[in-house]
C-alpha cells in the first residue's frame, strides 16, 4: 500500500500487525504543538491516514474504489508526549456508499489511547 | 501584520503553536477580531492526500482549525491560559481546490470556567462557499477563565 505525500510530511510509516495496517509517527519538531506535546492536528492527521489505510485495505478486497471524507470527530484523552505515536483504524461498517471507521492513537500502551476518532466516508466503488 | 502584533498585550501567546507543526504546514496569521482569529494555510504538494486529484489531506485543515479556534479562545479571554483540545469535529463540505490557500476562521462563542466552546469555517477564496465547518471544545489546564 502506497501512502500519500502527507504521510511523509508527518514522518509516518506503515507497519502491519496481524495483517492490518498500523501507522507509526516518530516524534519530531515537525509535529510539535505546545512545548513537549504532539500537536492535535498532527495526531488527527495520523488518525485519518490510519483510517483511510484500514478502509483502503478492506475495500481492496472488494474491488477497490474512491474514498471521500465526510467528517471526523476527534476526542483527545491524553497529551501526546515526545515519543512515537501509533494509530490504527477499524472499519465498523462498509456499505455500498458509506463507510464508518473508528481509529485510535496511542503511544506506550495501546489500551491507553491518547486520542480516538470517528469518521464517515463516502465510497465511490470502482 | 504578524501574529506578534495582532496579539500584543497577551503575554506568551505569540510563542504558542506557531513553531513545530504549524510552521511545518506553513500556517500564518491572517486576521483577527475580539473573539475570532483567521489563519492561512498555503497550498503545498507535500500536504497532498489524494495523488490522483492533488487535493490536500484533511489533516492539515483540521490542524489549521484547531489552531485558529485555540487562538480565538485566547482572543475572547484577553490573555493566555494553557488549554488542551477536548474534542473537535470537522465536516468536510467539499474538497479544497488544488493550488489555493485555505483560510481558517476560528471563533470562540462561549467561555466558561473550565471550558471554551468554539466553531469555525474554512474556505479557499470565497467565504460564502466554505470547504469545512468545525465545532469543538477546549479545556483550561490551570485556573479557570
Amino acid at each position: 500500500m502506497k501512502l500519500p505525500p502527507y504521510a511523509d510530511l508527518l514522518g509516518a510509516t506503515l507497519e502491519w500487525e496481524d495483517g492490518l495496517p498500523v501507522l507509526a509517527m516518530p516524534f519530531s519538531r515537525d509535529v510539535l504543538g505546545r512545548p513537549g506535546f504532539v500537536q492535535g492536528g498532527a495526531i488527527t492527521g495520523l488518525l485519518e491516514v490510519a483510517a483511510i489505510a484500514a478502509l483502503r485495505h478492506q475495500l481492496a478486497g472488494e474491488g477497490g474504489g474512491q474514498i471521500k471524507p465526510i467528517n471526523v470527530t476527534v476526542d483527545f484523552m491524553r497529551g501526546g508526549r515526545e515519543r512515537v505515536t501509533r494509530a490504527a483504524g477499524i472499519v465498523t461498517r462498509l456499505g455500498t456508499r458509506i463507510a464508518n471507521v473508528e481509529a485510535s492513537a496511542w503511544q506506550d500502551d495501546r489500551a491507553k489511547p491518547i486520542a480516538s476518532a470517528r469518521m464517515n466516508y463516502l465510497i465511490v466503488r470502482a | 501584520m504578524g501574529i506578534n502584533d495582532a496579539l500584543t498585550g497577551i503575554p506568551g501567546m505569540e510563542q504558542i503553536r506557531f513553531g513545530g507543526h504549524g510552521s511545518r504546514l506553513g500556517i500564518a496569521y491572517h486576521a483577527h477580531g475580539d473573539d475570532w482569529v483567521e489563519l492561512a494555510l498555503p497550498y503545498a504538494t507535500d500536504m497532498i492526500g489524494d495523488e490522483a486529484s492533488g487535493v490536500i489531506a484533511s489533516g492539515p485543515i483540521f490542524a489549521l482549525m484547531d489552531m485558529a479556534t485555540s487562538l480565538a479562545t485566547w482572543r475572547r479571554l484577553g490573555r493566555f491560559l494553557p488549554h488542551a483540545t477536548l474534542d473537535l469535529r470537522v465536516d468536510y463540505l467539499r474538497p479544497a481546490r488544488p493550488g489555493h490557500t485555505v483560510i481558517g476562521h476560528g471563533e470562540c462563542y462561549a467561555l466558561k470556567r473550565s471550558i471554551s466552546f468554539v466553531r469555525g469555517q474554512a474556505h479557499d477564496g470565497d467565504a460564502a462557499d466554505p470547504i469545512a465547518h468545525v465545532t469543538g471544545t477546549f479545556m483550561f489546564l490551570d485556573a479557570g477563565a
